[in-house]
């Protein structure tokens, strides 16, 4: 092996890890975790959440754990006061700020955190009424963290369709298409890899919307089965994630080889005909008027 | 190259022509010794041409139409989405056909300019029927209430507001970057050449750039841009570097309220900072230069593009400079309205054709700079101290200032009292001595802001600082840019803060956490607070808020947007207690 080793100081352990590590990963080999939003196993990181935030000896201010690579001999603290101060006002101000209801794990660190978003006043960064464009997915921006991953996605990370991308600027920014027209017009494929990388929800199936505008959304009740795809010969692996025996949505495992989590149009969303409601064998298909029926 | 899907939107005859004018010309020098001159490489390169693009369309029309944004965007093979998330980045383009006819009116708001009327100067132009928006400093401080008028280039321009012939420098105290101000002539390189110009340039020659570098680092010459920087040390950086294509670039995207110091550079001096950038490059081996000027300096942009046609046509620039084998190119960049292109990274995305968000650091400019290239970023004033250490010497820089902070400032005065204008002075000087060469009686002091939105204020008790590194930090506070923003108790301090809060939540680029909501929500709690004695709850609200963007934001923007807020409280100068 010719990489490099350094050692480091986490949280009073001796740590020892090839050179270029994050601290983030230098942290989790030894045990010591660090809440993250922004950071995807399988995004390059953009850090700009700033969730995961850590105190180093070398840096005046806190540095970013997904991103900043580990200093030979500096001693990096995951946890101390100053640090769980600063995690709890980024929440506090994500919640200020955006719909993060359905987001179980920010709801979470919230809780442990013991984030009081009540002093703030009552002003959503996207009072947005939710995108409804088509029937496959829809985007509600009052959720939207604005984390990137959507936009690293449908572009150079996976899809490089470049459909989205951050508009205007500040507390105004914003996920858009160009001119903010509708998703049908852009350049979007529907691969619905930006609804695979969302962590708050905020690009959903429709299907999943329907369901829960209806009350009916049910995830204890769900199930998910792995598959392959049988579409090509690349051989994706899908998650079909069923409730009353209905596909409601369908991911693919991050951490999976052939799809690192991204799909096609026809993987995420071509399963409508496995739940057609009627079965017609070729030979039934005679006449226009007899499909219409 | 992935296959881009554009709209059906089409521009018209005009704008079809300032594209095509804007790329036919261009070269695309790509790494290595190649020359891109076709095909969709060439037009992947040209991405850089996109803030110089939306300028030609946003200037020919009053506005950026969709057919216009797609074709450009099409040409330079920029997606759709971000050539309109780059538009939408900067305040000077305008997406929508504007409701009004005729140029538009911005009017500075922030503090200078508010306590000299500004509200009032509003009012006038509405008065007359004109187009105002309300806006951030305009570096004319020294001319408050201070507007500038963004014309489209089939109307005739309202003249009045471009004329800098009054231009107020004052150098009683200390007269060495100011010496060829009003004697220079600055539309004239032979003027300049007959005042000593390119003096340093020859030096620099016979010397070497390691001497040259040397020299800069022993003179203790630091960064005028605001983070006091070793300039010695950057160079060293750069020319240690064997990269094929390296950049100087010049940062004169001056926003910083209270600042327009390099504004006067540009305009008054343009020869001096060509000079002091070409040995720059020469010094360490690099080719290609940039000056990036902010949008709003429209007489500085026009007085630097004639000095840089001068220079090219003399030879002093180019292929071969002057015989010998360094060769040296400069273009100019305009901004368009975004305090964070100041910030080095943001300026390279910017002049990269991305949106103006900071990188994160490391890697540093001087590794991973413009197009990912290893890059000198310098502040116009600190190159023309360049100038100074060539010509003068060391020993004769080091004799003025302190031995800590060597050689001389230059303060942008304004404020409710005095004169205001650019003042050099000695490195640690008193600021009574500063506020007196600007009548300023120290008497009428009530507060002063050092260093701009970014800075700190200081109560009178602060009037016999010394101006130097170490004499502001002794008070908490730091000479940042050279702005001195001075107020009496006549103005009303909370308005002045609760504007400095909104400046910077329209200034945030909002790509981190901390300083996108951090900003809004501190200005809210600004506003709520307004002259009452904030609640314990939303004095405790602030004091959260200046933590978590001074600690965890990802850049200066962030890590100083409470600062000034916060000093004022801390030298009890807003609110009566706290
Ligand atoms: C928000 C922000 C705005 C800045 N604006 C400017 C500017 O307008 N001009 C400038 O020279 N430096 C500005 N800087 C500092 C630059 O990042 C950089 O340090 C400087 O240009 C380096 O030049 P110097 O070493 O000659 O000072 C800014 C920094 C921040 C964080
Ligand atoms: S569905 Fe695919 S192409 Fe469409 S916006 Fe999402 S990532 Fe981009
Ligand atoms: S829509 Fe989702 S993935 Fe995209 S930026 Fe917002 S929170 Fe992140
Ligand atoms: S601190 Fe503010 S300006 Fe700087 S990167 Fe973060 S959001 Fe942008
Ligand atoms: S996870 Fe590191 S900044 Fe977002
Ligand atoms: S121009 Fe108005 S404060 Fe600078």
């Amino acid at each position: 092996m010719t990489e490099q080793n350094i050692s480091l100081t986490i949280d009073g352990q001796a740590v020892t890890v090839p050179k270029e590590t994050t601290i983030l990963e230098a942290a989790r080999s030894v045990g010591i975790d660090i809440p993250t939003l922004c950071w995807a196993e399988n995004l390059t990181p953009v850090n700009v959440c700033r969730l995961c935030v850590v105190e180093a000896d070398n840096s005046k201010a806190l540095v970013p754990a997904c991103s900043r690579a580990c200093d030979a001999g500096s001693n990096i603290e995951t946890n101390n006061e100053r640090v769980t101060k600063n995690r709890r006002m980024v929440l506090e101000l994500l919640d200020s700020a955006n719909d993060l209801s359905q987001s179980e794990e920010l709801q979470d660190l919230m809780a442990n955190y013991e984030a009081d978003s009540s002093r703030y006043s009552d002003n959503l960064a996207a009072h947005d009424e939710p995108k409804v464009e088509d029937d496959l997915f829809i985007r509600a921006y009052d959720r939207c963290v604005l984390c990137y991953k959507c936009v690293q996605a449908c572009g150079e990370e996976a899809q490089f369709t470049f459909a989205i991308a951050i508009a205007n600027r500040g507390f105004d920014a914003r996920v858009s298409t160009e001119h903010d027209i509708p998703l049908p017009e852009s350049a979007c494929v529907y691969c619905g890899n930006c609804i695979g990388v969302c962590p708050t929800n905020a690009l959903q199936f429709k299907t999943e919307f329907d369901l829960r505008s209806a009350a009916n959304w049910r995830p204890e009740d769900q199930e998910v089965t792995e598959t392959i795809c049988s579409y090509c010969g690349v051989g994706c692996t899908l998650e079909l994630h069923t409730q009353d025996n209905e596909i409601v949505k369908v991911t693919s495992p991050a951490d999976h080889s052939v799809t690192s989590g991204h799909l096609c149009v026809k993987g995420r969303f071509g399963w409508e005909y496995v739940q057609a409601p009627v079965y017609r064998p070729p030979s039934a298909i005679q006449t226009d008027a007899a499909v219409d029926d | 190259m992935p296959d881009l899907k554009y709209t059906l939107s089409e521009p018209d005859e005009e704008e079809k022509r300032l594209v095509q004018a804007l790329t036919q010309n261009a070269q695309v020098p790509i790494r290595g010794d190649r020359v891109a001159f076709g095909g969709v490489r060439r037009a992947k390169n040209l991405r850089n041409l996109l803030l110089p693009g939306l300028h030609a369309l946003q200037n020919a029309k009053g506005w950026i139409s969709p057919g216009g944004l797609n074709h450009l965007a099409e040409t330079l093979r920029v997606p759709a989405a971000e050539a309109f998330g780059v538009a939408s980045f900067y305040d000077l383009f305008t997406l929508e056909e504007p409701a009004y006819a005729g140029p538009l009116h911005h009017v500075c708001v922030d503090p200078s300019c508010g306590v000299a009327g500004a509200e009032a100067r509003i009012k006038a132009l509405q008065a007359q029927g004109k187009a105002v928006h309300e806006g951030p400093c305009l570096g004319q401080c020294d001319r408050a209430p201070a507007y500038f008028v963004q014309a489209r280039s089939s109307e005739p321009v309202d003249m009045t507001a471009l004329d800098n012939s009054k231009q107020a420098f004052d150098t009683s105290l200390s007269g060495k970057l100011l010496r060829r101000f009003g004697k220079v002539d600055p539309s004239d390189l032979r003027s300049y050449l007959d005042n000593g110009g390119y003096r340093a340039f020859e030096t620099a020659l016979s010397i070497g750039g390691a001497a040259v570098i040397s020299r800069i680092t022993e003179a203790g010459l630091t960064g005028r841009g605001g983070a006091a920087f070793p300039t010695g040390v950057k160079w060293n950086a750069v020319a240690a570097h064997e990269a094929y294509e390296k950049h100087i670039v010049v940062n004169a995207d001056e926003s910083e309220p209270g600042t327009f110091k390099d504004r006067m550079i540009l305009e008054m001096d343009p020869f001096a900072l060509i000079e002091a950038m070409t040995i720059a490059a020469v010094s360490t081996g690099s080719t290609k230069g940039w000056i990036y000027v902010r949008g709003e300096y429209a007489t500085a942009e026009r007085r630097l593009q004639s000095a840089l046609n001068e220079v090219q046509r003399s030879g002093l620039l180019g292929h071969n400079i002057r015989g010998t084998d360094h060769s040296f190119d400069i273009q100019i960049r305009q901004g368009a309205g975004a305090y964070i292109c100041g910030e080095e990274t943001a300026l390279f995305n910017s002049i990269e054709g991305f949106r103006g968000e900071p990188r994160s650091k490391p890697p540093f400019p001087t590794e991973s700079g413009l197009f990912r290239s290893p890059t000198i970023v310098n502040n116009p004033e600190t190159l023309i101290n360049v100038l100074e250490i060539l010509e003068a010497g060391v020993d004769e820089f080091r004799a003025s200032g302190t031995n800590d902070s060597p050689g001389t400032k230059l303060f942008c005065v304004s404020g409710d009292i005095g004169t205001p204008g650019l003042y050099e002075a000695e490195f640690g000087t008193p600021l009574r001595r500063l506020l007196e060469a600007a009548d300023i009686p120290a008497e009428e002091v009530y507060a002063v802001l050092l260093g701009g939105a970014a800075g700190r204020f200081l109560n009178s008790s602060a009037i016999d600082m010394p101006l130097s590194f170490e004499g502001a930090k002794a008070y908490n506070a730091t000479l940042g840019s050279g702005a001195v923003m001075v107020f009496s108790n006549r103005v009303d301090l909370t308005k002045v803060v609760t504007r400095l809060g909104k400046f910077f939540k329209d200034e945030s680029c909002g790509q981190c956490v901390p300083c996108r909501v951090g900003t809004q929500r501190q200005h809210e709690v600004l506003l709520q607070i307004g002259d009452s004695t904030p609640t314990r709850r939303q004095r405790d609200l602030l004091d959260d808020l200046s933590i978590v963007m001074g600690d965890a934001s990802i850049c200066g923007l962030g890590h100083t947007a409470a600062s000034a807020v916060q000093s004022a409280i801390d030298q009890g100068l807003i609110w009566s207690e706290t």
